[in-house]
């Protein structure tokens, strides 16, 4: 109901921000001449038209519109397209889903086949004897088909079988457009019923694509003659045209070959070999229940009808799913039980189940994978302090550790209580510390960046501003820069490991490289003229650095931040695909192992915003620190 | 007496194609404290290089310079330059562009304080001392080089062109301040032009370079700066011993650009 409501919104905010902007064109400025720049300011009209179609086009491909307005259609259509199932093997005797008969079909790609071995065996290097005998089963086999593709040799009961499954697939068609059809069930059958639709989930509830069982009139319908249909073709499928003439000859061909096989010796491979395609084509033969034509014109002629009348009772449905079910519909399984969406409706995950499930994911106890998404976690200090601080300290401090005293207790002493510290050993306070899938992505992008700036500037300024360092590094930077990030993961992975410090080391070489390059920009763009101006007012070589070439190189910089962000960013999610059990590309990841669309759709709108409010953030702390930028 | 001595200066560059430039030879000058000295040439003619030398960012192939007694090597403090485009710190405001040298040698910060107030005040840069830099006209950019360097209190004063990129009015004004400057202090000061009306109008001496090699080819003594100091600045331009100096200066020019073309030619 609220996205019927929304989709309205939507509707109303596209045409009347199309209209406002029309207007607007109209009551523009005269002197806005085509190619102006200034002409693309402003327009939030647009903003808010585009936003509209996105979601609009959204609602409709992933047939959420369908949903809140007919919520009953997929049900619907599941039943129809159990009928469509049922009469499918049919179909495919006739010219209704294939373009010939499937008997004259079967008969043109044997005569292929027959002919073309008769021709090979012509040219084999055979002996006489033995090309007469392969083609003479070749002989036989061609007036098996013509027995079997004559009527005259057809008998009257499969003549007599075959009217009764028309007959009873027409009665079913006139039954099947009769109001009060399905007839009556038993109350007790109804109680059944009313059960399995009492359990039945709704179309999209987790774990459950379609609704089977029917739910409204018009599906119980669908459903009993769906069932019916089954029985019928099932009947239909019994009748075989085993005339007598073809058993006989099928007998003897049979026979033959076996016979003239046990004649063959081992060494006669090739023989062996001809009269193997043989005996195949034989074999298919034999069960290929090939109809002489026009003897099943009347089954086709029903089931014509019977689609006629299925398509007709479908009614309104039928728009339905050409108008709200774009580029597919829902498709029942082959066993005529289960039914699932075929289309973008499958893999376009509809808004409001995506919300749903973002919803769910969000929440600090549900996450996933026993991780959450975005909480945090009582982390007690002395376990950070135990990170930062490296336990060799403890090591280096003179003396020794205790040693255990005669009464068998360890009296700590000072070095003891440093090593203590140093590993975490005691009692402290916890604080509140993020944890989940997107801070410990967002984290490793910020350590590897950061790592990659403390490094990357000060060594790519030393370029910029030295013969000796620009030479020295250029050629180690120059060789792995141009790799492709990924292309170093799995070695890095190898080495450092799947968890944290892999992937920042990762994230540490492309944010490092990218910072040195744009670092060297930056100081060897330094006008030399402020620089002589520092050197006469007296500034020392590090203050010249410090205070004029550092602020100087700064757009550089933060231009060479802005797009290591992305890059990291981008890296950081392929390395997570690798390896990992934490991040959201590790969700990803495990996403598309179970093929939960709604969630891929959500990690990638979650990296879209985080992307977002990372370079959100570097633009905006570009404006603060370097105003100047382009106005010097 | 902080004399500034130039002793048979030579500079001899080296381009990269392997052609050897004689960018500066046998310049031979002295300047007393206190004189106000311009410069004028074509392009090429050394100019710049001189004024490199003398501030110590380039040192000679041959010769040697002298200032007060300690002969020049490097940079220094003493010697303040003003340089054509400002050159100032877009990323500091005026008041940090003009303290700046006291900051970097760590001088009291109430004094600095105080002083760049002063200096603000004479440049005629009162209230502008939060302004960021990027918002100033390119006049008030100058004043806040020459600001920025007389804060150091130097001996000697370099100017590398510095009206040059200004509109003719701003320049007239600032000639006026130069002057005003020149006046009050008693600095030193070498002033670099292309400008002849300028290097007559402001230069109580007035070497006149002439290009391959960069020599000097004729010295002048002018009276026009000190007059300026008490007058108008246009009456002096109209003054008959100025137009005609202005004229010979100018043919002078005409005839070594007209050397240098033939010469390519």
């Amino acid at each position: 109901m609220i996205t019927g409501f929304i989709t309205i919104v939507l509707i109303i905010g596209l045409f009347s921000s199309i209209v406002y902007g029309r207007k607007l064109i109209k009551t523009e400025k005269v002197d806005a001449v085509f190619g102006n720049p200034e002409r693309a300011n402003g327009g939030y009209h647009w903003v808010v038209a585009g936003s509209c179609s996105i979601l609009l086009l959204w609602l409709y491909f992933s047939w959420d519109i369908a949903r809140s307005f007919y919520p009953n259609s997929a049900n619907e259509l599941c039943q129809v397209a159990k009928v469509k199932e049922s009469v499918l093997g049919i179909n495919y005797i006739f010219p209704i889903e294939e373009r010939t008969l499937k008997s004259t079909a079967f008969i043109e790609r044997e005569t292929k086949n027959i002919n073309k071995l008769k021709s090979e065996i012509e040219q084999s290097t055979l002996l006489n004897k033995d090309k007469s005998k392969l083609t003479q089963f070749l002989k036989d086999i061609e007036l098996m088909i013509i027995s079997l593709a004559d009527g005259k040799n057809l008998g009257p009961e499969v003549k007599n079988e075959v009217n009764v499954i028309a007959k009873k697939i027409t009665l079913l068609t006139k039954n099947f457009q009769l109001t009060n059809y399905p007839p009556p069930i038993s109350a007790e059958q109804e109680k059944e019923a009313l059960e399995l639709l009492k359990n039945q989930a709704s179309w999209g509830a987790t774990g459950m694509e379609i609704p089977p069982h029917p739910e409204t009139k018009r599906g119980l319908k669908f459903k009993a003659a769906s069932k019916e249909m089954n029985f019928i073709v099932e009947e239909f499928f019994q009748i075989k045209n085993n005339n007598p003439i073809f058993l006989e000859k099928s007998e003897k061909i049979k026979e033959e070959i076996k016979n003239y096989k046990d004649e063959l010796l081992e060494n006669q491979e090739m023989e062996q070999r001809y009269l193997r395609r043989i005996s195949k084509i034989s074999g298919r033969v034999s069960r290929s229940n090939i109809f002489p034509s026009n003897t099943l014109d009347n089954v086709e002629e029903s089931v014509v009808e019977f689609d006629r009348a299925q398509k007709k009772e479908q009614g309104s449905l039928k728009v339905i799913d050409t108008f709200l079910f774009p580029t597919g519909t829902i498709v029942a399984s082959a066993s005529g039980e289960t039914c699932s969406e075929q289309g973008t409706g499958r893999w376009l995950p509809k808004p409001t189940d995506t919300l749903r499930i973002f919803l769910h994911l969000l929440k600090p106890s549900e996450g996933y994978k026993n991780f959450p998404m975005l909480w945090y976690e009582m982390k007690g200090v002395n376990q950070m302090v135990a990170f930062i601080t490296p336990d060799w300290i403890a090591d280096i401090i003179p003396g020794k550790y205790p040693v255990h005293s005669s009464d068998g207790k360890v009296k700590p002493n000072f070095k003891k209580t440093v090593l203590d510290i140093a590993t975490g050993e005691f009692k402290a306070f916890s604080i509140p510390i993020p944890s989940g899938h997107i801070w410990d992505s967002f984290l490793r992008v910020f350590l590897g960046l950061a790592l990659g700036v403390i490094a990357g500037v000060p060594l790519g300024l030393f370029m910029g501003l030295s013969r000796f360092a620009k030479g020295y590094f250029d050629p180690v930077i120059e060789l792995y820069r141009p790799v492709p990030p990924l292309a170093w993961a799995p070695l890095i992975i190898t080495v450092f490991g799947i968890d944290n410090s892999g992937k920042i080391f990762l994230l540490f070489m492309v944010s490092f490289a990218i910072m040195i390059v744009s670092a060297r920009a930056g100081a060897s763009g330094t006008q030399l003229s402020k620089i002589h101006a520092a050197h006469s007012l007296g500034a020392s070589k590090w203050q010249i650095l410090r205070q004029v070439i550092f602020p100087n190189s700064l757009p550089e910089i933060l231009t060479g931040i802005r797009v290591a962000v992305g890059v990291c960013w981008g890296t950081l999610v392929a390395a997570e695909f690798l390896a990992g059990t934490t991040g959201i590309g590790f969700v990803e990841n495990v996403a598309r192992k179970y093929m939960q669309y709604e969630h891929i759709w959500i990690t990638i709108f979650v990296m879209g915003m985080l992307g977002m409010i990372f370079d959100l953030a570097m633009r905006w702390i570009i404006k603060k620190t370097i105003p100047w930028r382009g106005k010097g | 007496m902080s004399n500034l001595v130039s002793d048979k200066l030579n500079m001899i560059f080296k381009s990269p194609k392997g052609e050897i430039v004689h960018a500066l030879k046998d310049i031979s000058f002295s300047l007393k404290k206190g004189e106000l000295m311009t410069v004028l040439g074509p392009s090429g003619c050394g100019k710049t290089t001189l004024l490199n030398i003398i501030a110590g960012f380039l040192r000679p192939t041959d010769g040697k310079i002298i200032l007060g007694e300690k002969e020049i090597n490097g940079p220094g403090v003493e010697r303040g330059m003003v340089f054509q485009q400002g050159a100032l710190f877009e990323w500091l405001t005026v008041a940090e562009n003009v303290n700046f040298g006291l900051r970097m040698r760590k001088e009291n910060k109430i004094e600095t304080a105080k002083k760049v107030e002063e200096w603000l005040d004479i440049v005629g840069l009162q209230g502008f001392g939060n302004t960021p830099t990027y918002q100033l006209s390119g006049g008030m950019q100058q004043r806040v080089a020459l600001a920025r360097c007389l804060i150091n209190n130097p001996d000697l004063i370099l100017m590398d062109e510095p009206l040059g990129a200004l509109d003719a009015l701003t320049r007239e004004k600032m000639q006026s301040l130069v002057l005003k400057i020149w006046k009050e202090t008693g600095k030193t000061i070498i002033l670099i032009t292309h400008s002849v009306e300028e290097a007559l109008l402001l230069g109580e001496r007035l070497y006149v370079m002439a290009p391959r090699p960069g020599r000097i080819h004729k010295e002048y003594k002018l009276p026009f700066a000190s007059m300026g100091l008490k007058g108008d600045l246009r009456e002096i331009k109209n003054n008959e011993e100025f137009v005609s100096k202005r004229e010979e200066i100018l043919t002078m020019i005409w005839d070594m650009e007209e050397e240098i073309m033939g010469k390519e030619i």
